[in-house]
């Protein structure tokens, strides 16, 4: 550590606090259950965190461009419910782009109010939340959607078959997450995202079309979103209501512990990615460690306020808030 | 206690023409669509709608100080739920039992307490970490969760005791308790925030923080006495609404926060903190009721309710939005 | 002068932070009734000792005396308990509550249990308000009020305090001439009940007009305290930057080309109507007024962030409708705005990503970014315009005030459009970068760009502009060349001064 002075590895660890917790975790939990490490295990957490991570990747997009998306839970009922409801009218092979369509749909709308209506963000996603839900309810009139004929199709596909012994949950994650990733950090758009919910103002300033911008971070929210539906669908070939209620606030949970700030302008794919799979690998871990299930939103709860605390700290150079 | 210019006045009528507009069109609408002959500005029917605002009124009316401070508690929807398990639960304790009737009073407090206590937690890491309150209190929603699935898994926790059913159940003045507990608590936040220090200071704080720091506020523990508050007021309304049901399920309060948030915001209070009234939040709460209760009544399907709800909540936005802006010739940004 | 006991003495303040002396033995006192003015670039050390005066930070070394009694300060609000009140550029007032709120916040007198006294608090406003000879009262919202009667709140807030020191911090910044007269009217009733003021701004004519001393700080050290009626501008200009500044007037003119960008019978709602003007290539183009007479707003209107409500743009002769920002800089049109840190930049943004922001989209190899690409542009223009950073990866907020000015420009040349509008070239810069930005503009027309430069500092305006566009209330009064220009005809028709008399 030759030449770095308590303020650099201060800084270090703040900056890279989110990745250190990650192997702390994992060699603590590895230590107390050698089942934690074993290739099953992990692909099992990776599989199961598969429909949350896919949200997180979008919603990651829509918070750095300074935005926030409540309505992604009860627009992953939709999706889900949706597809499956056409799966039986008109099959799979026209169910799924349908689903997609109407999805993308419901993004574009929110991306109409939230972009160039310049409406506020919490507000439209959370009137969107309950609009969403009363829309699915009435699509569904209520009832659970439930594949009719399981034997006979190859909808499983996505939620249930494995590529070269990889489940397709995770390919499908893994792919999302490298695209939109190398969208984010390497290409204008990225950019422009950063841009904009780093100071929009300044961003328009600069030429950057703020509402075209913001549109596009909750279609590619919408289009996570429908993926996510997509794979619980066909995992679990039939559903209810509300299966995504409550994970838009998880989802948000995810991204922040990934170290995406708020305010907008900062923040990772690959950070949101270790937030899911912090989250997934916790709840594993305290599972094989016998304790209560339950235990991990206690401990999800201590590691978001310390992680954003830690985040808060560094950047104003003192641990304790100066307020009295 | 500013004088009003006419602008403010549009902005505090709104909420009470939009009641007066539905009370019109649900009570017209019936007539024609509605199955039933029962008139729906029955008295009978409109105190109803009142007890059944109750739970969610009076969170709402604690998150109005909330975001008029310029913070947001999400965590509300668990902590009734804690209350609720706690309230219910202790009645059955041993010693409890031993008490009698005694045991109620004892139960409340305990439930309030369990709420008083949540919010504490939430307050003081607010103002120790500096960490925005939307996070600590997403996190806080997750593990106070968390509590209430360990306290009994997915088991509902029951307990029905006939005096606290009789005494939820009870009409004084032909007022169901509930909704004396939701008048009382307006009316005391309504004298906190227009008469006392602690109100006013409510109100600098979330306009301008900065200035109210260097005016020698202590906003560390007025933030800190807030939370307090709204745990209180998460457990008042848990004590209200189980005392009656006598059951809590673990996934009982789920999206009570984001319910009362557009009570809330329905009622005119800014986001952004420093504008706001418990008054327009009650009517906030009646809004969002009668809505229920009168989709209901012209028959519409009970799950339009929400779709109707989501719309309206955008629509005030835009409109909102519409009113406020300058004119052509404003800025593009 | 039989040298009356100062209300406020500092003797031989230090303060270090790790790296920097901030303040360098600075010592100087205020008399009762005195005006004493405290002048000095940007990161002179002014705000670090209104912070030690303010009880914010600790002085290293030192001692500060009340009245010539040793004093700590360990707060704002324990300095004002003292008798020490600041009176800051940037109001602290909350918007939606009333005057008498805003006055007594913090203090709000109690009828017990907490409950607010509202009569006694209403009673002890009108009381202070009428002191001040304002026309609001004590249950006005504070919103509702203009800038520079809100200012009035938080001197009347600053005298709930009975104060023997009062600090003004860059008080005029955003009034109008009429508005400034009755705020000095306040100070020198303050003056006459023996209160000392200090007194920080930039502007000299200010100075000259209502201080008694000036104190000079340079480099954390106090440089000199001057006795303003034995003194003059050059002499404090000296001691501010330790040389004389050459701000002369324009004289230099090259070849003008073609007119480059015209404006006919411009006019956008209440914001300004009827503008004219043309700028041709190789020339400076000056706009010069008061804050809200619409330069800004004519500029926003150019670079398609405002619908005009009547009146044609030309561009190269060709009339031209611009709707947003990107079809400006399609034509070759580019705005550095008058808020540097909240339209200029991204401030958690590095230099270069911030340079090259409004190019972006066309520097790629294949789908992604060309790193090469952009980092070539942000050395050119680092080098071109001497900008010093440690590297591309230094986020902008962490630059002075000057090398974030010249990235902004930066961003806008390497776009190499024609026409350029810089509005307010060196708001809150130091003397020394001023210098450069104005010789950069200079050098900008020589290369034959059309520029358009927007502001409020008469020396700035007549140094670089070859003609100037005087406005006055959203109209354009007058347009003079460099030869017709003077000080006296220039300030007459900004202050609209019937239209007809000056032209």
């Amino acid at each position: 550590m030759t030449g770095m002075t308590r303020k650099d590895v201060g800084t270090f660890i703040a900056k890279q606090g989110i990745l250190i917790a990650f192997v702390i975790f994992m060699i603590g939990f590895a230590m107390a259950n050698q089942r934690f490490i074993q290739i099953d295990n992990i692909s099992g957490v990776i599989r199961s965190s598969a429909i949350l991570g896919v949200m997180a990747l979008g919603v990651t997009f829509v918070v750095i461009g300074g935005n926030l998306d409540l309505s992604v839970g009860s627009m992953m009922s939709f999706s889900t419910i949706v597809v499956l409801d056409l799966h039986d009218k008109i099959g799979p092979a026209l169910a799924i782009p349908a689903m997609f369509a109407l999805t993308l749909a419901l993004g574009a709308f929110i991306g109409l109010l939230v972009g160039y209506l310049r409406l506020n963000s919490l507000i439209v996603t959370l009137g969107m939340l309950s609009a969403i839900h009363g829309l699915t309810l009435t699509w569904s009139g209520g009832k659970n959607m439930d594949i009719e004929n399981k034997a006979t199709t190859w909808f499983w596909f996505f939620g249930q078959d494995r590529i070269l012994n990889i489940p397709v949950p995770i390919l499908i994650f893994a792919v999302l997450a490298v695209v939109l990733g190398l969208l984010l950090a390497k290409t204008p758009f990225g950019r422009k995202v950063y841009a904009v919910g780093g100071n929009d103002q300044a961003a328009t300033f600069s030429g950057i079309p703020r509402a075209r911008v913001v549109f596009m971070t909750y279609i590619i929210s919408a289009f996570c979103v429908a993926t996510a539906g997509l794979l619980q669908a066909s995992r679990s070939m039939g559903s209810q209501n509300n299966v995504g209620q409550g994970m838009e606030l998880e989802v948000l949970a995810a991204v922040i512990l990934g170290g995406a700030s708020l305010m907008g302008g900062a923040g990772t794919v690959f950070k949101t990615v270790i937030g899911v799979l912090i989250l997934g690998f916790i709840q594993n871990g305290l599972l094989l460690m016998g304790m209560d299930f339950y235990v991990r939103y206690m401990v999800t709860w201590a590691i978001i306020i310390l992680a954003v605390w830690l985040d808060v700290a560094a950047k104003r150079g003192r641990l304790w808030s100066p307020i009295a | 206690m500013t004088t009003l210019n006419s602008k403010d006045l549009v902005k505090r009528g709104a909420i009470w023409a939009f009641i007066a507009a539905e009370l019109a069109f649900f009570s017209i609408a019936g007539q024609f669509l509605s199955g039933s002959d029962s008139n729906f500005l029955d008295p009978g029917n409109m105190l109803l709608l009142l007890k059944q605002s109750a739970p969610l009124g009076i969170i709402a009316l604690g998150m109005t100080i909330i975001m008029i401070n310029g913070n947001i508690d999400l965590s509300v929807g668990a902590t009734f739920a804690l209350a609720g398990v706690v309230l219910l639960d202790s009645l059955s304790w041993p010693f409890m039992e031993d008490l009698g009737d005694w045991a109620i009073p004892l139960a409340w407090m305990f439930a309030l307490l369990t709420g008083m206590v949540l919010g504490a937690i939430n307050g003081l890491i607010v103002w120790k970490t500096g960490v925005d309150a939307f996070i600590v209190t997403l996190a806080a929603m997750l593990g106070y969760r968390g509590l209430v699935f360990m306290y009994n898994g997915e088991q509902p926790t029951s307990n029905m005791n006939w005096t606290l059913v009789d005494f939820a159940e009870a009409q004084f003045l032909g007022v169901h308790t509930p909704t004396w507990f939701l008048l009382g608590t307006a009316v005391v936040l309504w004298l906190l925030m227009t008469r006392t220090v602690h109100g006013r200071n409510a109100y600098a704080i979330g306009d301008n923080r900065e200035a109210a720091v260097n005016a020698g506020i202590r906003v560390g523990p007025h933030i800190l006495w807030n939370f307090v508050l709204i745990g209180f007021l998460a457990a008042l309304s848990a004590v209200v609404f189980f005392s009656e049901s006598g059951s809590v399920n673990p996934n009982d309060g789920m999206l009570f926060e984001l319910w009362a948030i557009t009570a809330v915001v329905l009622g005119g209070t800014k986001l952004a903190g420093g504008y706001g009234s418990i008054i327009s939040t009650l009517g906030g709460v009646i809004a969002i009721q009668l809505l229920r209760k009168g989709l209901g009544h012209i028959g519409a399907d009970t799950q339009t309710v929400n779709l109707v709800i989501g719309l309206i909540l955008i629509a005030v936005l835009i409109l909102d939005r519409h009113l406020n802006r300058k004119g052509k010739e404003e800025l593009k940004i | 002068m039989n040298d009356p006991t100062p209300v406020l003495r500092l003797e031989g303040i230090v303060k270090t932070f790790p790296g920097v002396r901030a303040l360098d033995d600075v010592s100087f006192n205020v008399l009762p009734g005195e005006v004493h003015a405290l002048m000095g670039e940007n990161g002179a050390g002014k705000s670090t000792l209104m912070k030690v005066l303010g009880g914010i930070h600790a002085p290293d070394e030192g001692q500060i005396f009340i009245a010539e009694e040793p004093t700590v300060m360990t707060s704002p609000i324990d300095a004002k308990a003292k008798g020490v009140v600041f009176i800051h550029q940037e109001l602290s007032l909350a918007g939606e509550l009333s005057v008498a709120e805003n006055i007594f916040l913090g203090e709000l007198p109690l009828k017990g249990l907490g409950v607010v006294d509202w009569k006694k608090l209403y009673g002890d406003t009108n009381a202070i308000l009428k002191t001040l000879n304002v026309g609001f009262d004590a249950t006005t919202r504070v919103e509702d009020l203009s800038i520079a009667n809100q200012q009035m709140v938080e001197i009347a807030r600053a005298l709930t305090a009975d104060p023997r020191a009062v600090i003004f911090d860059e008080p005029t910044a955003s009034l109008t001439d009429a508005e400034k007269v009755v705020l000095f009217d306040v100070i020198a009733d303050l003056k006459a009940r023996g209160v000392g003021i200090i007194y920080i701004s930039h502007r000299m004519e200010e100075i000259f007009k209502i201080t008694d001393r000036i104190s000079v700080l340079r480099d954390g050290a106090c440089r000199g305290t001057l006795i303003t009626r034995e003194t003059d501008e050059n002499e404090v200009t000296k001691l501010m930057i330790g040389r004389s500044l050459d701000l002369t007037r324009n004289t230099v003119h090259h070849e003008l080309g073609d007119v480059a960008l015209e404006v006919r019978g411009l006019s956008c709602g209440d914001l300004y109507r009827d503008v004219d003007f043309a700028v041709r290539k190789g020339e400076v183009l000056g706009f010069y007024g008061l804050v809200g007479a619409g330069r800004t707003e004519i500029a926003e209107t150019i670079f398609g962030l405002r619908t005009p409500s009547a009146g044609q743009i030309l561009r190269d002769g060709q009339k031209v409708n611009i709707a947003s920002p990107v079809e400006a800089i399609r034509l070759g049109i580019a705005l550095v705005p008058e808020n540097r840190k909240s339209q200029g930049l991204v401030l958690g943004m590095n230099c270069r990503d911030n340079m090259t922001l409004p190019q972006v989209g066309d520097l790629t190899a294949g789908p992604f970014v060309s790193d090469g690409a952009e980092i070539s542009i942000f050395d050119q223009y680092r080098d071109k315009l001497d900008i010093r950073t440690p590297g591309w990866r230094q986020t902008v907020g962490n630059l002075s005030g000057g090398n974030q000015q010249k990235i902004v420009i930066g961003k806008w040349l390497s776009m190499r459009p024609d026409v350029l509008i810089v509005d307010e070239p060196t708001r809150g810069i130091d003397v020394g970068s001023k210098a450069e930005i104005h010789n950069l503009i200079r050098d900008l027309a020589a290369q034959g760009y059309a520029v358009i430069v927007i502001s409020s500092e008469m020396p700035e305006v007549l140094h670089v502009s070859d003609r100037i566009v005087a406005m006055y209330s959203g109209r354009v009064m007058r347009t003079f060349t460099s030869d017709e220009v003077t000080e006296d005809n220039l300030i007459q028709a900004i202050s609209g001064i019937s239209a007809d008399k000056v032209a």
